[in-house]
This record gives C-alpha cells, sequence and structure tokens, in this order.
C-alpha cells in the first residue's frame, strides 16, 4: 500500500505497516521536557518506582516556562529537575541560557522520519523537519523516558499544498491563521497534515516552525513539512551534515487536500479569545494596543526579528513591547545582523529563551482590560494573565507595525 | 463501570487554560489544583462540582496545553466523567491515566440538558438520561484497565 509520510514513519517506527485507525506501539527517537512539566513527569516516575531513562543520549530537557525563575517555587522545580539530570547522567541537558525546548529541538536534535514526544503541546514544532512530532501529559512522557516506547492511534493524513511565492510580510503564521480560520480548530483532530512546499526556498524552515507549532491549535495530531532541500539546507547549516530523507509515496492516500496560493494572501490575524477567530487585519485596524510581544517558540526566530527590525529602524514604538528571541542562537545572530540593537533603540524590552509572556507566567503578564498583540499560539481567555485582557495573534510584520502605532495596523511600506 | 450525577454543561472548545490556569501549574497536589478549576469561567466551580457532576461539553474539549493538571483538577474537583462532542488528543490520554472516564458523544450538548441526571456505562457508552438511552464511544482496551487502576501509576504498579 502507498503510504503517507505518517504511515511511512509511525510503519517504521512500529515495526510493521500500520495504517489509519490501528492503536500502535512505536519507538521513540526522541522524548523531551521542560521545566514546567519535567518536575511533574520526574513525580509520575518516582510515584510508579520506575527511576531510569531508556536511553540517555534521546532524552533532552531544557528550562524555559520558568526561566529564569520568576519565584522560589520556580527555581525550586529546576533544582529538582538539575538533580535528576545529574543522578541519571544526561547529556543533553540546556539550562536557563540555551532557549526554548522546542526551538532546541528544531536547532539540534529533529530528524526528518523520526518520532518525537515532548511533556508540551508545542512539540509539533519539530513536524517543520519532516519529523512525527506531538505533545503529550507528563505522565505518557514518563512513560516514554523509561520505555523508550509509546502508544498512538494512527492518524488519517490530510495533504496542505503551499503554492507560489509569499506576498509581502506573509509568513508561517499567516499559513497557520488561513488554516485555523477556515477549517476551525476542530477539524484536523485525529488527522495529521502533512504540508508541501511547491518552491521550496521561498517558504524557509522559520516560517515552517511556526506553521507546525500551530498544528496544535487545529488539534492536529501533527503538521509535518515533507522535507526537500530546504529541510536539507537547514540542517546542514545549523548542525554541519546531511539529514537522511523520507518522502511519502507519489500515490499516497489524503483524506483530503487544500492548497494555499502564497501570493494572493494577506495578513491574517486571530482576535479573542480563540485562536480560529480569524480575521484580516483590515477588520481589526485601529484597535488600542497596550503591549505587544514578538517572540515564543512560535515566532521567535530569526527572520521574525528581521521583519521586527525593517519596521522598528530608527523610530520608537508607541505600545510597550517586548521582543524576546527563542534560544541564544537566535539572540546571538539577532544581535549579530543588528536586530537587537534595532529594536531596544525603539524602546523595546528585550531578553531570550524564555517562554514566559506567552503563557502569563512572567516578563510581561497581561493587566485586566489590556489590549495585547502577539505573535506566540494562543489567546484564550486569561492565557497570557488576566481573564478580561484580550490578545489578538499576529505574525511579526502585524506585531512590529501595531508597536510602532501603538494600535492594531496593517503592515504597509 | 456505572457513573451517576447531575450534569453542568460547558460550550465548544473549552481549553485547559480555562481548566486549569498556568499559574496553577507549578504544584500536582490535587486538592489545592480541584480549588482553582475552571477559574477563568466560574471561580465557585469547585463548589458546586464537590458533590460529584458529570461535564457536558462540546467540542474539542481539553484542547491546548499539555498539562496533566487540568485532569487532575476537574478530577479532584468532583467531576465523575466528561461527556464530550469531540475531545482533544492529548487531554483524553491525561484523563484515562488519571482515572477520569471520558465519553465521547456526538450531539451532547443537543441530547443532554443541564441539571438533568444522567447514567453512565463506560464500558458500552451507554448514556441513560430523561428516560432515554443515548449511546456514545465507550473505553475497553488498555484504557479500560488503566481507568480501572484508578489511573496510569496504580496500573503500572500493579502489573508489575
Amino acid at each position: 500500500m502507498p503510504q503517507s509520510l505518517t504511515e511511512k514513519i509511525l510503519s517504521k517506527a512500529a515495526g510493521k505497516d500500520v495504517s489509519p485507525g490501528d492503536v500502535v506501539e512505536v519507538k521513540t527517537d526522541i522524548v523531551a521536557f521542560h521545566d514546567l512539566t519535567g518536575y511533574h513527569v520526574i513525580e509520575v516516575m518516582e510515584k510508579a518506582n520506575m527511576e531510569k531513562v531508556f536511553d540517555k543520549g534521546k532524552i533532552v530537557v531544557a528550562f524555559d516556562h520558568l526561566a529564569p525563575p520568576p519565584d522560589i517555587r520556580s527555581a525550586e522545580i529546576q533544582g529538582i529537575i538539575r538533580n535528576f539530570v545529574k543522578k541519571m547522567n544526561l547529556p543533553n541537558f540546556h539550562d536557563i541560557n540555551f532557549g526554548i525546548l522546542h526551538e532546541l529541538l528544531l536547532e539540534r536534535y529533529a530528524l526528518p522520519g523520526q518520532v518525537i514526544v515532548a511533556a508540551d503541546s508545542h512539540t509539533t514544532t519539530s513536524g517543520a523537519t519532516g519529523a512525527f512530532a506531538q505533545g503529550m501529559g507528563a505522565s505518557d512522557i514518563a512513560a516514554a523516558v523509561v520505555t523508550g516506547k509509546t502508544w498512538l492511534v494512527v492518524p488519517q493524513s490530510f495533504k496542505v499544498t503551499l503554492r507560489g511565492k509569499p506576498a509581502k510580510w506573509i509568513t508561517g503564521k499567516d499559513v497557520a491563521l488561513e488554516l485555523l480560520g477556515k477549517f476551525k480548530a476542530d477539524y484536523f483532530n485525529g488527522m495529521s497534515i502533512e504540508v508541501y512546499v511547491e518552491n521550496p526556498i521561498t517558504f524557509p524552515m522559520d516560517y515552517r516552525a511556526t506553521t507546525s507549532n500551530m498544528g496544535i491549535e487545529m488539534n492536529a495530531d501533527a503538521l509535518m513539512f515533507i522535507p526537500d532541500q530546504e529541510t536539507a539546507n537547514y540542517i546542514k547549516s545549523m548542525r554541519g551534515y546531511e539529514p537522511q530523507m523520507i518522502y511519502p509515496d507519489k500515490a499516497a492516500n489524503y483524506v483530503d487536500e487544500y492548497t494555499i496560493e502564497l501570493d494572493k494572501m494577506e495578513p491574517l490575524v486571530a482576535a479573542p479569545y480563540s485562536v480560529d477567530n480569524v480575521k484580516t487585519v483590515s477588520e481589526v485596524e485601529g484597535i488600542p494596543v497596550d503591549q505587544v510581544y514578538i517572540g515564543s517558540c512560535t515566532n521567535g526566530r530569526l527572520s521574525d526579528f528581521e521583519i521586527a527590525s525593517k519596521i522598528l529602524k530608527g523610530k520608537r514604538v508607541k505600545a510597550r513591547t517586548i521582543a524576546i528571541p527563542a534560544s541564544y542562537e537566535m539572540f546571538k545572530k539577532s544581535m549579530e545582523l543588528g536586530y537587537i540593537e534595532t529594536l531596544v533603540n525603539a524602546g523595546a524590552i528585550v531578553t531570550y529563551g524564555t517562554c514566559g509572556p506567552c503563557l502569563g507566567g512572567h516578563f510581561g503578564v497581561a493587566g485586566p482590560g489590556e489590549t495585547i498583540v502577539s505573535t506566540s499560539s494562543r489567546n484564550f481567555r486569561g492565557r497570557m494573565g488576566s481573564t478580561d485582557a484580550k490578545v489578538y495573534l499576529s505574525g511579526p510584520s502585524v506585531a512590529a507595525m501595531s508597536a510602532l502605532e501603538g494600535k492594531i495596523t496593517y503592515p504597509r511600506d | 463501570m456505572i457513573l451517576e450525577g447531575p450534569v453542568v454543561k460547558f460550550g465548544d472548545k473549552i481549553d485547559t487554560d480555562i481548566i486549569i490556569p498556568a499559574r496553577h501549574l507549578k504544584y500536582t497536589d490535587p486538592q489545592y489544583l480541584a480549588q482553582h478549576a475552571m477559574e477563568p469561567l466560574d471561580p465557585e466551580f469547585y463548589k458546586k462540582a464537590s458533590k460529584g457532576v458529570i461535564i457536558v461539553a462540546g467540542k474539542v474539549f481539553g484542547m491546548g496545553s499539555s498539562r496533566e493538571q487540568a485532569a487532575i483538577a476537574l478530577k479532584a474537583a468532583g467531576v465523575k466523567a466528561i461527556v464530550a462532542e469531540s475531545f482533544a488528543r492529548i487531554f483524553y490520554r491525561n484523563c484515562i491515566n488519571n482515572g477520569l472516564p471520558v465519553i465521547v458523544l456526538p450531539k451532547a450538548r443537543e441530547e443532554i440538558e443541564e441539571g438533568s441526571n444522567v447514567r453512565i456505562n463506560v464500558e458500552t457508552g451507554e448514556i441513560d438520561v430523561d428516560s432515554k438511552r443515548l449511546v456514545g464511544k465507550g473505553i475497553t482496551g488498555m484504557a479500560l484497565e488503566i481507568l480501572r487502576a484508578g489511573g496510569i501509576m496504580e496500573y503500572l504498579n500493579k502489573i508489575k
């Protein structure tokens, strides 16, 4: 039977041919957790008396949600995990000065054809490399840490084709929002989305990571980009080696298909309080904005700060602005290219590698009645802080323009 | 497994930031989490739920974050089972792993009224409400074994 990329990866991991609907046990290539879920994973392992790891080299740990610790309990949680890492002698440990887990998986670990599970819903991000990557709860991840296996229901595969060159200001966020607006948050439940890019170089890894990241907002089991030249180039440039490629069969069976014409798109936003409440920028233009957040595992990459710097160069922001490159690598490159200087000169507060604002944790929690424009992935009620705060999700261009004008603004030249 | 209780209804797309806000995730104590279940929608939910209730809700219940505290909080607050038109995958697994039965029933909100008393057969998915019988998707196989044991840790300890 011809197989989709999903079916091919899961067949390999299950050691037998699988079909949609099958409940299968699969081997995991990478099992990961961060600070806020990690202590819970460890707690489950302790309670079940199963304190061992299946393969030290395949466990990845990163501190990001509570980085740097905003309170004593957060510091205590990180201490618990540091002790575990030491006890188990885990080599792939990233303390608070490395970056957000999903960005680190993308930069250093994820490969086409892998099965990646992590105790965080945005694990779908690694799908950008052509891995089958999904989030799970602490108990499921504890079991995977111990056994190197997990169970799952083989999803149906849905194919999305990206055609043409993205119109000005269009990035991976707009593609994610287009899918959410068109299909809504429940349509892809139980499906794996496979994205085929007709012209690979026009849709770089940064954009792909954003779209894959928001696969979880579509409730997809995974959102993968079919590996191509851009996948190989990215891995080569970040890690110095060529990845082994894997492709779906030509006659693969997709439950349905959808094509997005990138050159005909216009920037989109998701209005409160739902990720699928998608509108064009013109529909919400002029709404006053208190705070703008550019960052997160969704949009904290080089191209995001490149776009923001282009818009903010030599100007001053009118809304409070927080910019957070997702990792040390992204921060350092942004610094070398002058983006950090531009953002700081424009009045933004800049740090790196924390999830803080996105989940209403720290480093810019939304107050009652405030309106936020954020490049992160969720605008649920109370997500970024106060239950009364309103969050508009956008890509970097709309966020930077809105910061500049102090109100939601269409990115014009 | 038969469960019975009064219905508390919620809408579509109830996300895990609603079920348990992120500021409470630094702890896993069920009693602490129970007091904050559904806080953004109804800060008094745990009082309402304490006598034992069945949640009936719409699509992709539990969408969003992987936080396992969402399942722990609802169970500890007194939720005996959740009947929804569909569930988000991670949340569904978290419920099973924490011994909280979850039943998929298309048109759940249309068929079941707030406050009515329902009786659920977890294995068969049969739901008796107001003298009618609805049939949802029951829980079988290993998931049922985990539920019967009371959760994944209890299950793992039992089979060891």
